[in-house]
């Protein structure tokens, strides 16, 4: 029997992850910067996250620990981790012109190493027997759920149970989104990516832009990281555990036509089909749950074809993406 | 005149790109209640000059005063506060956005489409402009798409108007509306600047005219006491004639004959509907028709590059010989003579590739010659070197990159190219987009001897005047279809402009 109750949480915790990558993507890509170095990026988030609280909570009771140092110290390494690898980005496809997709894949490979060194020098460093770094008291402050989630039934499971991060990151997609489409920040972001020249002329400043919306999205993106940690790992840190959830991050991305609001349940809904699996009675047949592990690319592979079929232009992709901008470029 | 403050002074402005001296001291003055022709050849820093004025490029000497004060100009929201506005020849447009984000893009504030809407209405009210605030810039014409750009310069307040080769894209009744409101702006008391190439806009529209050469300012006076030929001589540096050649057709027969031709496209949307015309060898077959009427897709057709529903294509060779061209490969189209050059608008999209020289790019056309595996390098670097001094194309060596070329200079090459494989049937298209006078007739002089050759030309053109003059037969369409064939020696150009935009040309006035 699939029990609805218990996957709808579990495919929601799977989609934060994601819907934050996604949302930072988008701000990223709005500027015509394609970032493939998301899943470096969120890896990055994560490890400097882990290295904040794992010096924080070395050695402390779970008494000892300060509630807001404890949230703020990760967070912080966090978003600094990101903003550092965002900026490196910029610098590269930006000031120095770079093509973005080497820089961005490049940066990818670079932030999954720089994560399992630095985890496979914390885990010497704890002394551990086992390959992980085990944060728990930072966890749970980290998995507080709202005060009445025990007490409200299905609707308290379904909408109540999670972490402060959880809400963070359905806000942070609803604001994208209405920054994009209904201030004026939005609009400049949005002729940046779309045809940089225009926008030169009119008197915005590409650069600023691009650079702004690239780190804030690296930001964002990195919180992802910070979330599979601290929220759906339970703090424990386990090198590559993170996977492949960037690049379905990005996969994302496309799939909601570069929309942060279509982001929360487009991303609800990947977070469901990467787990489909364990909940689909396959017997003792693993090569069909491995079929239903592709599930979240093959989707994404039909709304390509559907959206490029439909070829309405404003569900393409922002015009000049992926492409340095150059004022005196002929 | 000389009484008056000078709205704009520029004053001893020099301006370099690495070596090349783009402009070297220029002195110019603008007026109010004035619309000043700027001319020149390509190249003579027309649009470098204005682009100073409006923030693109920095002057490297020299200063700008506005009303009589010095200014400095570093961006385009210093010349916006300045009054200056400027109208670029490729529009500054973001497409997927509508009219009235385009309009207010850039500008401080918070954003409030509701309110911009209505002072939009008003600036159309006040001039006689048409446009809906709401439409995305994707949808429109090109004749709107230009009248977005001036409503959104005089919504950030303009008073100083720069048109750069404005008419370059519309037919003959969109430009007499534009010039109708530019008059209209004139008597507001604003400062208008048009660049453009054509004389008899000059002559039709301007009040006073400075002409460029070679970067330097030649000199200016008002409109009314020269001519088109006193200026085109100040232009070129010499005298030049203006007339284009006709030559009577040398033994016309049918060498194309195109019956009932539909073509979709991807999206299935009729291109061309029934078409059916013959183009004769010696003669040009001149194709008038706003741009977008099927005339790419016509082209393609005849050159194998575009599928066809129905109709036929046939090619009749001097023995009278037919043989249908539907279904044949491009290579094998092009084998029997049939060669197409097409300058789009970017003009490098079709035909040359940017980064490679020019001796590479002619030996797009001839890479299946030569022994074995290896292709023959010579023969195309030689070729190129023969259209170099012919076409007086001006470049470094045939090793440069046919990007670095400036854009007149790039289809000196393009067409050249496909006339030195001495074709029997010559498809070409823009041949002359935004090229100076002295390039443009050195291209319609090549088109000429093609044509005396015996050569069946078929040129694609979007000036009318000079359609008119080359031509030997018109054939217009509308929409894809064929409004109608007209003698070229005969035909008057309001009568091709209404059938350009109505089938068979009946006015409803």
């Amino acid at each position: 029997m699939f029990d609805i109750v218990s996957f709808i949480p579990r495919a929601v915790v799977q989609g934060i992850p994601l819907l934050l990558g996604s949302t930072g993507e988008t701000l990223t890509e709005k500027s015509g910067n394609l970032n493939l170095g998301i899943p470096g990026i969120m890896y990055v988030g994560g490890i400097s996250g882990v290295i904040g609280s794992f010096y924080y909570e070395a050695g402390k009771t779970a008494q000892d620990m300060n509630t807001a140092l404890t949230i703020l110290i990760p967070l912080g390494c966090c978003l600094l981790g990101s903003l550092l690898m965002g900026l490196l980005y910029c610098f590269l496809t930006v000031t120095l012109r770079a093509n973005q997709n080497v820089t961005g894949l490049a940066l990818t490979t670079f932030g999954v190493g720089f994560g399992n060194f630095f985890g496979g020098s914390l885990i010497k460093l704890s002394g551990s027997s086992l390959p992980s770094i085990i944060m728990t008291n930072t966890s749970n402050v980290f998995r507080r759920t709202l005060p009445f989630a025990s007490k409200a039934g299905v609707f308290g499971k379904l909408f109540l149970n999670y972490g402060f991060l959880a809400y963070a990151a359905v806000a942070i997609a609803l604001a994208a989104a209405y920054v994009l489409n209904h201030t004026r920040t939005g609009l400049h972001l949005r002729a940046v990516g779309e045809s940089p020249n225009t926008a030169d002329a009119a008197g915005i400043n590409v650069s600023r832009y691009k650079y702004a919306a690239t780190c804030i999205g690296a930001m964002i993106a990195g919180l992802g990281g910070l979330y599979y940690v601290m929220d759906y790992a339970c703090g424990v840190w386990t090198n590559d555990a993170f996977g492949d959830r960037g690049w379905l991050a990005i996969a994302l991305v496309i799939f909601t036509i570069w929309r942060p609001n279509v982001g929360v349940l487009a991303s609800f809904l990947f977070g469901g089909l990467y787990i489909l699996h364990m909940y689909i009675p396959s017997g003792m047949n693993l090569a069909v749950k491995e079929l239903y592990k592709m599930a979240p690319y093959v989707v994404t592979i039909i709304v390509l074809v559907l959206s490029s079929m439909r070829n309405k232009r404003e569900n393409q992709p922002p015009a000049s993406l992926g492409l340095a901008y150059f004022r005196e470029e002929r | 005149m000389d009484n008056k403050i000078a709205a704009v002074t520029m004053r001893n402005i020099t301006k370099r790109f690495g070596p090349t001296l783009a402009n070297d001291k220029v002195w110019l003055n603008i007026y109010r209640g004035e619309i000043l022709a700027l001319l020149g050849e390509n190249g003579s820093g027309k649009t470098t000059l204005m682009n100073m004025l409006s923030g693109i490029y920095f002057p490297d000497e020299g200063e700008i005063a506005i009303d009589g004060k010095p200014v400095v100009i570093r961006s385009p929201k210093d010349a916006f506060a300045l009054g200056i506005g400027m109208i670029h020849q490729h529009f500054k447009l973001v497409d997927v956005l509508t009219a009235a984000e385009n309009i207010v893009l850039g500008l401080p504030g918070k954003l409030d489409l509701k309110a911009a809407s209505k002072k939009i209405k008003e600036i159309c009210d006040t001039y006689g402009f048409e446009v809906d605030p709401d439409q995305k810039i994707y949808d429109m014409s090109v004749s709107q798409k230009q009248t977005v750009e001036i409503v959104k310069v005089l919504y950030r307040g303009a008073d100083i108007l720069i048109l750069d080769e404005p008419t370059a894209v519309l037919t003959p009744q969109e430009t007499d509306k534009l010039f109708a409101v530019l008059r209209n702006m004139r008597d507001d008391g604003k400062a208008i600047v048009i660049i453009t190439h054509k004389m008899h806009e000059v002559e039709s529209l301007s009040d006073r005219v400075a002409i460029l050469r070679h970067g330097q300012f030649i000199g200016d006076m008002p409109t009314k006491s020269t001519n088109a030929q006193e200026m085109t001589n100040m232009m070129v540096g010499h005298p030049v004639t203006l007339n284009i050649d006709r030559p009577e057709p040398v033994d016309p027969h049918p060498r194309i004959e195109v019956k009932d031709l539909t073509v979709r496209d991807i999206e299935g949307t009729v291109k061309l509907d029934h078409v059916s015309f013959t183009a004769n060898s010696g003669e040009i077959l001149g194709i008038a028709g706003i741009s977008g009427s099927g005339q790419k897709e016509l082209l393609e057709a005849i050159a194998g590059l575009q599928p066809v529903e129905s109709g036929s294509i046939e090619y009749v060779d001097d023995s009278g010989k037919r043989e249908q061209l539907i279904g044949k490969d491009p290579f094998a189209i092009q084998e029997m003579g049939v060669a197409l050059s097409f300058v789009p608008e970017d003009r490098l999209g079709m035909g040359l590739v940017a980064n490679m020289d020019l001796g590479n790019n002619m030996m797009l056309r001839s890479y299946r010659k030569g022994r074995g595996v290896f292709t023959n390098r010579k023969a195309p670097y030689k070729l190129a070197h023969q259209m170099v001094d012919f076409l007086e194309i001006s470049t470094p060596s045939v090793e440069t990159p046919v990007r670095r070329l400036s854009g007149g200079n790039v289809q000196k090459v393009l067409v050249g190219r496909e006339i030195a494989n001495a074709p029997s049937v010559l498809l070409t298209a823009y041949a002359v987009r935004g090229l100076d006078i002295n390039s443009s007739y050195l291209i319609y002089d090549t088109i000429n001897s093609q044509k005396m050759r015996g050569v069946a030309v078929i040129y694609v053109g979007e000036d009318l005047d000079v359609l008119l003059e080359l031509s030997d037969r018109i054939l217009v369409l509308c929409g894809g279809r064929v409004s109608g064939i007209v003698p070229g020696r005969s035909a008057k150009k309001r009568e091709v402009g209404m059938m350009m935009t109505k089938l068979g040309g009946e006015a409803d006035e």
